[in-house]
C-alpha cells in the first residue's frame, strides 16, 4: 500500500509553507531519518525527514512551490515490492489565494464605508507586505538612519530571529548592532535600560512577552519611572518588542496577553498594531520616541499581508486610533488580532443590516479615547474586543471612560468581549473556547442593539 | 587584605579627608532633619562607609559613570553633586535634584553621570553594565562603577550581569560594599559562601577583597580595576570590607547586632580617624588646621540644610510633569 507523504506543520502557527527543495528524486530508496526535502516555514527553513522506508514513487509537489497547505500530499512512497503503477497519481494541490483581511465589499443591506487613509499624499501607491516584513523594514530603516539604534535579544542575530523578524539584519548591520543575548531576560533588559539612560536607542526583542515577566522590574521600575523620579533629567529611549498573546496550541505559559498590564503603567507608551502598515509606521515612531515604548506584536499576525504605503520614511503617530470602517449602529473597539474578529463581525452584521463602526486603537497608552467617544456619540453603543483576560481589561477601562464621559450618549451597557478567565488550555477544542470568537462579537453587538 | 600603602601627597590626603568628612557631616545632618520631620519616608545613611566611594572616585575621569543602591547620598557628594540640591531633595522640595519627586533613593545627575539612586535591590547592577555597554558601543575608554551591597549580591540578576559583562568584555567595575548586613540579616545568615569577590570566578571575572575602611587601599585597588577596564580587558570585582554605623534605615530596631560590635569598629577602624591620624602623624596638618576643615564643612552642610528647609515644595502642577518626555 503506497504511503502518502504530507506537508508537515513545522511550527505552532504554520498553516502553509514553501517546498523549497527536494533532496530525493523519484525512484530513490529512502529509509527512516533520511532528509527528504527542505521546507520553508513562517519561521525558518527546515529539513524534513522520512518516517517510513520505501521508494519514492512520485514527487507530487514540485520544488519551489509556495503556499503548500499543511497536510497536503507532497509525495508518494512505495513500499517493498510495489511499483509506481500501484499508486494512483495524485494531483498537485493548487495554492489558495490568501484571504484579504478586510472584505472589500459585503453584499448586504448595509454599505461598507471604509474611510480614506488620512494624511497620505494623493497618488500614494501601496505594496503588499507581511507584518513580519513591515517590522523588519521599520527596524532596518531606523538603524540605517541612526547609529545609536541597535537590536538586542535572544536569537536575533545568527539564528535570524526566532520568528524571522530580524532575518538578514546581522548581515547588514553586523554583530555590534544586532546582538544575540544569553537567555537572561532580567539581565539583558536591565542592561539595555542602562544603555538607553546613557543615550543609546536599544530595541529589545523578547522572543515572546511571556518571558518578559522575568524582566518586568526593569520595564516598570527602571524604564518607566526614572524620568519622573529624576525630575525630568533621565529619559529612557528604548523599545521593548515581541510577540504577545496567544499563538496556537502553546498552552498557558506561552499565551498570555499582557496589554492591560503594561497599559496600566504611567511612563510607558504601549502600542499594539494590527496591520502591517501600522506595524511599520508605529515601530518607526516608537524607535524615535524618547520614552520607553512597549510594542506588543502577535505571532499569528506575523505572516498576514496588508497594503503598506510606499512612502519614504512612513511613520504613524503614537496615540491615534484608526477608524477601519464607518458605521452608524454600534462602535466596535479593538486592537491587534482582536481586529480580525471585529472586522469579521462587522461583515456578518452588515449582512443582517447592522452597521458597525470599527476602531483600531493601535496605541493602548496614551489611549485615543476622543475617537472612541466621538464614535459612540454617533452610534450610542459600544462593544470592545480583545484576547486578554476579562478582569481589569482594556475593555473595562474603555467602559469606564464611556460611563464617565459619554454616559448620556449610551443607549445600552458597554459589553467587553475578552478571552475567558482561565489559563490557556492546550487541547485544540478548549483553546478555541478560551479565545474570543467572531460569533461572540456578533452576539454582543446584537445584545447592545437589542436585535 | 590591605595592599601595601601607596605614597600619597599631602594634598590628596587632605582632599580625601575633606570628602569623607563632608559625607559624614552631611549624613549626620540628614539624620537630624529626619528626626525633625523634615525628611520623610526611607532614608539610608552612609556613615561608616565613606572611604569606599571617596577612594574609588579618586580614579575616575570625565565621562565615567556611577550608579548605586538606595544608600546613595555619599556617592552623590563624592562625584561632585551639590549638597544643597541633594539635601533639598531629601526634604522633598522644588530645588532638589529631582524637583522633590524622587527623594532619598531616587536622585540623578546627568551632568555628573550619576545614574541613581535605585530603590530595587540589585537593579543597578545590570543597568550599570548597560552604561558600560554604551561606552564600548561608542568606542571610548570610559568606565562604569556599579555599586551594590552584600545583600544585593544574592540577587539572580547580578549573576546574569556577570555573565554578559564578561562575555562582552564590558568596562564595568562591580563594587560590592560589604557592610555585613543586608538590612537586618547578617552575611553569615544570608550567604552560603562569605567571599563575595570570588563569585565572579565562574564567569572569568577577577575579583579581590579590599579594606573598605582604608581610603588609600580602596584607591589603589580602584586604580588597578579601572586600568583593567580601560584597557578593554572586561569587568572587575572589588569587594569592599566595610561597615555601616547607623541602622539600615531610620527605623532600625538594632536588634541584630550588639552595641559593642558597632563601637569596636568605630574605635578601631573608622575611615576618617584613620586619615586624620595619618595627617597628624605625617605632619601634614595640625589640630587647628583639621578643626578649620571641620568648621568649613559644617558651614557647607548647615547652608545646605537651610537651603533645603527654605526651598518651597514643588508646585502642584508638577504632579503631572515628567511622566513623558
Amino acid at each position: 500500500m503506497a504511503i502518502q507523504i504530507l506537508m508537515p506543520a513545522l511550527s505552532p502557527t504554520m498553516e502553509e509553507g514553501t517546498l523549497a527543495k527536494w533532496l530525493v528524486k523519484e525512484g530513490d530508496t529512502v529509509s527512516s531519518g533520511d532528509i527528504l526535502a527542505e521546507i520553508e516555514t513562517d519561521k525558518a527553513t527546515m529539513e524534513f525527514e522520512a518516517v517510513d522506508e520505501g521508494v519514492i514513487g512520485q514527487l507530487v509537489v514540485p520544488e519551489g512551490t509556495e503556499g503548500v497547505k499543511v497536510n497536503a500530499v507532497i509525495a508518494v512512497l512505495l513500499e517493498d515490492g510495489e511499483d509506481a503503477s500501484a499508486a494512483e497519481t495524485v494531483a498537485a494541490p493548487v495554492a489558495e489565494e490568501a484571504p484579504t483581511p478586510v472584505a472589500a465589499v459585503a453584499a448586504a443591506p448595509v454599505a461598507v464605508v471604509i474611510p480614506a487613509e488620512d494624511d497620505l499624499p494623493e497618488g500614494t501607491t501601496f505594496k503588499s507586505m507581511t507584518v513580519r516584513e513591515a517590522l523588519r523594514e521599520a527596524m532596518s530603516e531606523e538603524m540605517r538612519a541612526n547609529d545609536n539604534v541597535f537590536l538586542m535579544g535572544e536569537e536575533v542575530a545568527e539564528y535570524q530571529g526566532a520568528y524571522k523578524i530580524s532575518q538578514g539584519m546581522l548581515d547588514e548591520f553586523g554583530a555590534r548592532r544586532v546582538i544575540d543575548t544569553p537567555i537572561t531576560e532580567h539581565g539583558f533588559t536591565g542592561l539595555a535600560v542602562g544603555a538607553a539612560f546613557a543615550g543609546l536607542n536599544p530595541i529589545v526583542e523578547f522572543m515572546t512577552f511571556n518571558f518578559a515577566l522575568q524582566a518586568m522590574d526593569h520595564i516598570v521600575n527602571s524604564a518607566a519611572k526614572t524620568l519622573y523620579m529624576s525630575g525630568g533629567q533621565m529619559n529612557c529611549p528604548i523599545v521593548f518588542r515581541g510577540a504577545n498573546g496567544a499563538a496556537a496550541r502553546v498552552a498557558a505559559q506561552h499565551s498570555h496577553d499582557f496589554s492591560a498590564w503594561y497599559a496600566q503603567v504611567p511612563g510607558l507608551k504601549v502600542l499594539s498594531p494590527y496591520s502591517a502598515a501600522d506595524a511599520k509606521g508605529l515601530l518607526k515612531s516608537a524607535i524615535r520616541d524618547q520614552n520607553p515604548v512597549v510594542f506588543l506584536e502577535n505571532e499569528i499576525m506575523y505572516g498576514r499581508s496588508f497594503d503598506v504605503p510606499e512612502i519614504e520614511d512612513y511613520t504613524v503617530p503614537i496615540g491615534k486610533a484608526k477608524i477601519w470602517r464607518e458605521g452608524t449602529d454600534v462602535t466596535i473597539v479593538s486592537f491587534s488580532i482582536g481586529m480580525q474578529y471585529a472586522l469579521e463581525a462587522a461583515d456578518k452584521l452588515a449582512e443582517e443590516g447592522i452597521s458597525a463602526e470599527v476602531i483600531d486603537l493601535r496605541t493602548l497608552r496614551p489611549m485615543d479615547t476622543e475617537t472612541i467617544i466621538n464614535s459612540v456619540k454617533k452610534t450610542n453603543r459600544c462593544v470592545t474586543v480583545e484576547e486578554g483576560f476579562p478582569v481589569a481589561s482594556i475593555g473595562n477601562h474603555i467602559s469606564a471612560v464611556l460611563m464617565e464621559q459619554a454616559f448620556d450618549y449610551l443607549d445600552a451597557p458597554v459589553i467587553n468581549c475578552t478571552g475567558k478567565d482561565v489559563p490557556m488550555p492546550y487541547a485544540a477544542n478548549l483553546e478555541k473556547l478560551a479565545l474570543i470568537t467572531t460569533d461572540e462579537v456578533v452576539a454582543a453587538v446584537k445584545s447592545v442593539t437589542y436585535r | 587584605m590591605a595592599a601595601k600603602k601607596p605614597n600619597v601627597s599631602k594634598e590628596d590626603l587632605l582632599d580625601h579627608y575633606r570628602e569623607m568628612l563632608m559625607i559624614r557631616r552631611f549624613e549626620e545632618k540628614a539624620g537630624q532633619l529626619y528626626g525633625m520631620g523634615l525628611i520623610g519616608g526611607f532614608c539610608h545613611l552612609y556613615i561608616g562607609q565613606e572611604a569606599v566611594v571617596v577612594g574609588l572616585e579618586a580614579n575616575t575621569k570625565e565621562g565615567d559613570q556611577r550608579i548605586t543602591s538606595y544608600r546613595d547620598h555619599g556617592h552623590m557628594l563624592a562625584c561632585g553633586m551639590d549638597p544643597k540640591g541633594v539635601m533639598a531633595e531629601l526634604t522633598g522640595r522644588k530645588d532638589g535634584y529631582s524637583g522633590g519627586k524622587g527623594g532619598s533613593m531616587h536622585m540623578f545627575s546627568k551632568e555628573k553621570n550619576f545614574y541613581g539612586g535605585n530603590g530595587i535591590v540589585a537593579a543597578q547592577v545590570p543597568i550599570g553594565a548597560g552604561l558600560a555597554f554604551a561606552n564600548k558601543y561608542r568606542g571610548n575608554d570610559n568606565v562604569s562603577f556599579a555599586y551594590f551591597g552584600d545583600g544585593a549580591s544574592n540577587q539572580g540578576q547580578v549573576y546574569e550581569t556577570f555573565n554578559m559583562a564578561s562575555l562582552w568584555d564590558l568596562p564595568v567595575v562591580f563594587v560590592i560594599e560589604n557592610n555585613h548586613y543586608a538590612m537586618g540579616t547578617s552575611q553569615e545568615r544570608s550567604s552560603s559562601t562569605p567571599a563575595i569577590h570570588t563569585r565572579g570566578e565562574a564567569f572569568g571575572i577577577p575579583g579581590e577583597e579590599v579594606d573598605g575602611m582604608d581610603v588609600l587601599a580602596v584607591k589603589a585597588a580602584g586604580a588597578k580595576a579601572t586600568a583593567h577596564c580601560r584597557a578593554g580587558k572586561g569587568p572587575y570585582i572589588l569587594e569592599m570590607n566595610t561597615y555601616r554605623y547607623r541602622g539600615h534605615s531610620m527605623s532600625d530596631p538594632a536588634k541584630y547586632r550588639t552595641r559593642e560590635e558597632v563601637q569596636k569598629v568605630k574605635e578601631e577602624r573608622d575611615p576618617i580617624d584613620h586619615v586624620r591620624e595619618m595627617l597628624l602623624a605625617g605632619g601634614h596638618a595640625d589640630e587647628d588646621a583639621l578643626k578649620a576643615i571641620d568648621k568649613a564643612i559644617k558651614a557647607v552642610v548647615s547652608e545646605a540644610a537651610q537651603f533645603a528647609t527654605d526651598s518651597p515644595e514643588p508646585d502642584a502642577s508638577e504632579l503631572w510633569t515628567d511622566v513623558y518626555v
